[in-house]
């Protein structure tokens, strides 16, 4: 057993701090911390910095041009890019379709598609909730019926929580091809240019002002066959295949440290009964109570990760890291809400910068209270924390 | 005991709710929450021919109620529908501190008040006073026949929209002495008065406001020079009794919400409500908010009792309800999932009213330290 990093990780972090002192430009940090709005183009301009470095797509093996980085690396980077308030890498392409097109896609499909990911010429979204299919995915109902020709898949029904759909030209999508078997076995994964006559993107403002997500509609699309993904009717393991990879930064840590380091910065600058909140016997507790847990949750997210690294994939222990890597993230979420006092009333929030409005910031705590209703969502998407409650259950019950 | 409400405060609770039911649905309320103003004038006029500011006033200062279970009838009520008009700040508040303290000619205010053609601020808070109500750094010095007022006022609800603000200034003492604290009525168009306003998260607006070398004359005073501190505490209770009875029937909303999405939205070819795990959860929160509407009951009766009785369930029920409010505002949306996170379903807005007002005259931790102090003497 050896806590610490070695000096190879060590070098490795300085020189992932460094690159992020360099090239996270004091404009980008405000507005990852909240103070503006983070454009198409800021976070296409970061993908690009990364992809120059090589460090943009650290999962990918480095046959496909990725940085095939271990588990410990990218632990690391995600720790220092949350740490120095980077942009945090639009997952979509990278992270969730890639993995895919590298396991089950055809090699035409991967000669086309990943060097389109790694240059930024494609915005992927992910099409896979709908309104009636949300903790219950496998009951999703958007059809695909191949037509008498045999050459495109013609898609009708819609989606919903569509991430950033508005920036996205394409979309990978968990489509319905055999109504008459068992739910899981008739679906399959589709590519779909939305640009394709037939779609639809409508945006669904969150409760904190922002559009963030979508509804997509499909009215008789017509999709080549050659955007099948793997096997018709095998897409159900694909789904699964890639939300374990969704959920490989599910804990968050980097982004609980963060956000706990805000919040420390918040208490000491607010004032309560002529002293720093920070120094409130109460407040303070809130915040070493979190900060304890965090500090297990982390080397419990390294201790999964270093048993990933070794080439052991993640079960159970994935869905652990979520319902207490969310629950962290959102009691932080919490204490910064209280900590702002007052001043966490006004609507701070991305979605109302650009008006005339001047808010009051004297804390410079940014929209505190609007990600704090915002980041309800983590316990919710991505599998919800009851959902994922069951599969421990079920796992390790053996029911 | 009895625990029912009297005729008239029945009557004013089913009248209120009819009407909020027809004209405030949640299609009506987010065009207001839109709005440039942040609230609409005409529901302000048609709460005021309701009675439902004059049920906040006694009948010596020309209302009809104006009892700590008047206030709270009132308030779950508009809590419920997640009104977000600013009853509270105009009426409780700056309406509430001329009431106490006014001369017959200040009064005289309350009778527009009451008819709904006067809107009032309290300027009270400032940038570093947090939860302290003695906490004032604003000053106010004699000059001449003049009162001269500098300093700067955090977070004043319904700034923009006063007619005129009642501002507290110290006239002697240190920055968090209880004695030396003055009220004045200030009209919002005074000289050096600036009013920087801005949207709330939870619906309405606010403003800083500054006072920059703003000269009233000494008859704008209100109440004795000095002393207003018994009297600020006084209407922060009123106040307290009106926020937690709101942050109530908002949470009566977000579980009759939930309710009805547990028993209609279906997941794995069953309603959702049929899972254990989310049928207990629901369970709590029904369990809480029997000790919230408890709680709620507690400071209302206590409003008109002697000061250390009323402080302590002031900051009792204050605790309570922003416990269980998070909870309840945490605990519905989660139940719900993704439609809870939408801005266009009822039950955003109405989360967004019930954690948010933890921010205001004190948040869970403020009177759990607050009751300690007031219990322990």
């Amino acid at each position: 057993m050896d806590l610490s990093y070695s000096d190879e990780e060590i070098a490795f972090r300085d020189e992932v701090r460094a690159f992020m002192e360099e090239k996270v430009t004091p404009e980008l940090r405000e507005k990852v911390r909240g103070k503006g709005e983070l454009t198409k183009a800021d976070m296409e301009a970061w993908h690009a910095t990364l992809n120059e470095r090589g460090w943009l797509a650290p999962n990918w093996p480095k046959k496909f041009g990725g940085a095939e980085w271990n588990a410990v690396q990218k632990h690391i980077f995600e720790e220092e890019a949350a740490a120095a308030s980077a942009p945090r890498i639009v997952p979509f392409g990278l992270g969730m379709l890639a993995p895919v097109l590298q396991n089950f896609g055809s090699k035409e499909q991967n000669d086309y598609w990943l060097p389109r990911i790694l240059n930024g010429d494609d915005w992927w979204c992910q099409g896979y909730s709908e309104p009636g299919a949300g903790s219950d995915l496998a009951s999703l109902k958007t059809t695909a019926v191949k037509n008498d020709a045999g050459t495109h898949y013609i898609v009708n029904g819609q989606k919903t929580w569509t991430t950033l759909g508005q920036h996205a030209n394409m979309i990978f999508c968990l489509v319905r091809t055999d109504k008459d078997v068992k739910q899981q076995e008739g679906i399959s994964f589709l590519l779909i240019d939305m640009e394709t006559p037939g779609i639809e993107v409508r945006p669904i403002i969150l409760l904190d002002g922002t559009p963030e997500v979508n509804e997509v509609f499909f009215n008789d699309v017509e999709v080549p066959v050659e955007n099948l993904v793997g096997e018709e009717n095998k897409g159900w393991t694909y789904a699964k295949f890639l939300l374990t990879h969704e959920r490989t930064n599910i804990a968050g840590v980097g982004f609980s440290q963060a956000g706990l380091t805000s919040v420390k910065r918040l208490a000491r600058a607010e004032m309560a009964g002529g002293k720093p909140l920070i120094e409130n016997p109460h407040f303070a507790a809130r915040v070493a109570q979190v900060e304890i847990d965090l500090m297990a949750m982390s080397t419990t997210n390294m201790r999964i990760v270093s048993k990933a690294a070794a080439g052991q994939a993640p079960g159970v222990e994935s869905s652990m890291l979520k319902v207490k890597g969310t629950i962290i993230r959102q009691e932080i979420n919490d204490l910064a809400r209280r900590a702002a006092g007052v001043y966490a009333m006004p609507f701070a929030s991305e979605a109302v910068e650009g008006s005339n409005e001047v808010l009051p910031d004297p804390l410079d705590a940014g929209p505190v209270a609007a990600k704090y209703f915002n980041n309800r969502k983590l316990s919710i998407f991505g599998g919800s924390n009851e959902i994922q409650r069951g599969i421990i259950a079920k796992v390790t019950m053996g029911s | 005991m009895n625990f029912d409400l009297t005729e008239e405060r029945q009557m004013l609770q089913d009248t209120l709710r009819r009407f909020l039911r027809d004209r405030y649905d949640t299609e009506t309320r987010n065009k207001i929450l839109d709005s440039d103003s942040g609230m609409s004038s005409d529901i302000w006029n048609e709460l005021a021919e309701l009675g439902v500011i004059g049920a906040l006033f006694t009948e010596e200062q020309g209302g009809f109620g104006g009892k700590g279970f008047d206030i709270a009838v009132v308030f779950e009520e508009l809590g419920r529908a997640g009104v977000v008009e600013p009853v509270l700040d105009t009426a409780v508040l700056a309406g509430g501190l001329i009431a106490d303290l006014g001369t017959e000619d200040q009064q005289a205010h309350l009778e527009d008040l009451i008819g709904g053609s006067l809107q009032l601020a309290f300027a009270h808070g400032e940038p570093t006073s947090r939860y302290d109500l003695t906490r004032v750094g604003t000053t106010a010095s004699e000059k001449g026949d003049d009162i001269i007022l500098n300093g700067r006022k955090a977070v004043v609800v319904n700034a923009e929209a006063a007619d005129m603000l009642v501002v507290s200034a110290r006239e002697s003492g240190e920055v968090d002495d209880a004695d030396g604290i003055s009220l004045f009525l200030v009209p919002k168009d005074a000289k050096g008065l600036s009013v920087q306003g801005y949207a709330l998260l939870a619906g309405g607006r606010a403003a800083e406001v500054t006072l920059d070398d703003v000269a009233v004359p000494a008859s704008a005073r209100l109440g004795e020079a000095g002393k207003a501190a018994a009297a600020i505490e006084a209407r922060m209770a009123a106040a307290n009794v009106a926020l937690t009875a709101e942050t109530l029937g908002a949470m009566e909303t977000a579980c009759a919400l939930t309710k009805e999405y547990l028993g209609t939205r279906k997941q794995f070819g069953r309603p959702i409500g049929t899972f254990q795990a989310l049928a207990h959860r629901y369970s709590d929160l029904l369990i809480e908010m029997e000790q919230a509407r408890s709680a709620v009951i507690l400071i209302a009766g206590h409003l008109e009792a002697d000061r250390d009785t009323r402080e302590r369930h002031v900051s009792s029920t204050k605790n309570l309800i922003g416990r269980v409010g998070r909870l309840v505002g945490e605990e519905s949306i989660q139940l719900h999932g993704g439609i809870a996170m939408t801005q266009e379903y009822e039950l955003a807005h109405i989360a967004k009213r019930i954690v948010m007002a933890d921010h205001r005259f004190g948040d869970v931790d403020h009177h759990l330290e607050r009751f300690i102090a007031l219990t322990a003497a």
